[in-house]
């Protein structure tokens, strides 16, 4: 007990040399505003990860500094994307069964597309703007695969999806493909938007049918937008229209945070 | 003379110290962040109490998750380049045998362990540092397969595809997890060592 005093007293006085030190370093080195600006926003950042919840930190810029590391992350994925690289496929016996319903909405809000009425729109950068009626659709060389669903929730499953390859429908309508986006929307709602070069990989499918029936409702009916080589939320279904354009289009969770790019 | 004085006495060179509390500063972040993305779809019976995970949602969680891999990624290269560079990685780490570690375990636990001279690792410190260095390496690499498992085919294949990967990534969290509450403890037991990694002597 009797070294517990002096011990502290060593303490404080050593606390004491390197926060002087400490000063007169920062003193050294904070001089242009911008640096000064930058110390104190990493201080910030630092001061969160430490201290989440405190009232001290500025969340908007947090969210700004977040969002634009995110568009960051869009175009380290671009370049990762190689556009010759397959997602594995998987025999139908891996298949997932049931494989799981997941939406921004509950299973007893699925949307009910009428397929006599439907009529799919392409617009923007293509040639040949027009309706497309489901049989016109059903009628293209269709192909099939077994991939594995992920979700950006961490789960995944695998599943069957058959349909037109994404590739061969936008040449068939005439699309610039040097364009940067395609988006699409969807009779739930729903909205997004890809990137040219995954909605031109070899595994992109504009499927009709699950597990070789047609696209069940709960799955999407009529068509989805299936890519092995983005996750879940990237595959939109229900499409109504699709559009090729130079403007960013966004999407529906991609507009509340989550990444845009979504590769896997 | 204060220069000589200097380089005598430095137990932690600079690059060495700034990378340590970087790396802390990363590792905080994924961490709070990482469980609260294994909240989102759990595959343990439990789920990590929301109050000490970071992001608030999944999609802020993931924000705070692939902002911080770049600081624990660039951070972890500039660490491992000095570490190697320098020659401390071999001076300060090797050599190490399970011999020397159990009769340091076993001093450890007697609470004999010797921390007269901070510069010298003792084998139970050895093993654990270089185990965090790899295990964090382990946390990258099954990282990148969740994170973008179609392009890192080799990475998803060694550790057993993407479900495996969801898996020892989970499982090299808990490890780092251990290691940082013994290594707190340890801090708190000889407390000079947190001088020492702050100001360098």
């Amino acid at each position: 007990m009797n070294n517990t005093t002096p011990h502290a007293h060593w303490l404080v006085e050593k606390c004491d040399t390197i926060l002087r030190d400490a000063r007169k370093e920062v003193g050294r080195v904070v001089e242009q505003p911008a640096r000064r600006a930058f110390l104190q926003c990493s201080l910030t950042l630092g001061g969160l990860s430490l201290l989440s919840g405190c009232a001290l930190v500025d969340e908007e810029s947090i969210d700004t500094a977040l969002s634009g590391i995110s568009r960051f992350n869009d175009k380290a994925q671009g370049w990762l994307f190689d556009p010759n690289r397959l997602a594995p496929t998987y025999p139908d016996s891996m298949i997932t069964r049931p494989f799981p319903f997941n939406a921004y909405y509950g299973e007893d809000e699925i949307r009910q597309v009428d397929a006599e009425s439907f009529r799919l729109e392409v617009t923007g950068l293509v040639a040949d703007r027009k309706l497309w009626t489901l049989e016109e659709l059903r009628v293209l060389p269709q192909t099939d695969q077994v991939t594995r669903h992920i979700c950006v929730e961490g789960w995944s499953a695998v599943g069957k999806w058959g349909g037109v390859p994404f590739a061969s429908f936008l040449r068939r309508v005439g699309a610039d493909l040097s364009a940067k986006y395609v988006g699409f929307k969807c009779a739930d709602d729903y909205y997004t938007s890809i990137d040219m070069a995954t909605a031109l990989h070899a595994q992109t499918l504009l499927a009709l049918t699950y597990d070789s029936q047609p696209l069940p409702p709960r799955y999407g009916f009529p068509m989805k937008l299936r890519m092995p080589t983005k996750l879940g939320y990237k595959n939109p279904k229900h499409i109504q229209a699709i559009f090729v354009t130079n403007t960013y289009p966004g999407g529906y969770w991609e507009d509340q945070g989550y990444n845009w790019f979504g590769g896997s | 003379m204060e220069t000589v004085q200097k380089d005598v006495r430095t137990i932690h060179p600079r690059w060495l110290r700034v990378t340590h509390w970087l790396n802390a500063v990363a590792v905080v972040i994924l961490a709070m962040s990482g469980w609260r993305i294994y909240n989102a779809a759990p595959f343990f019976d439990f789920v990590v109490p929301q109050d000490i995970t970071l992001g608030g949602w999944l999609g802020g969680a993931i924000q705070w998750h692939f902002a911080a891999m770049w600081l624990l990624a660039g951070n972890g290269i500039i660490y491992l380049t000095c570490n190697v560079a320098s020659g401390r990685l071999l001076k300060k780490f090797f050599p190490i045998s399970p011999r020397a570690l159990f009769a340091d375990v076993c001093d450890a636990l007697k609470g004999r362990l010797s921390h007269v001279d901070l510069a010298h690792y003792n084998t139970v410190q050895r093993a654990a540092y270089l185990f965090v260095v790899v295990d964090l390496l382990v946390l990258v690499a099954s990282g990148l397969v969740l994170w973008k498992s179609v392009q890192f085919p080799i990475q998803r294949e060694l550790l057993g595809g993407y479900e495996a990967a969801r898996r020892v990534h989970f499982l090299a969290m808990a490890a780092l997890t251990l290691f940082v509450g013994v290594h707190l403890v340890m801090v708190a037991l000889v407390p000079r060592t947190l001088l020492a990694m702050i100001r360098g002597r």
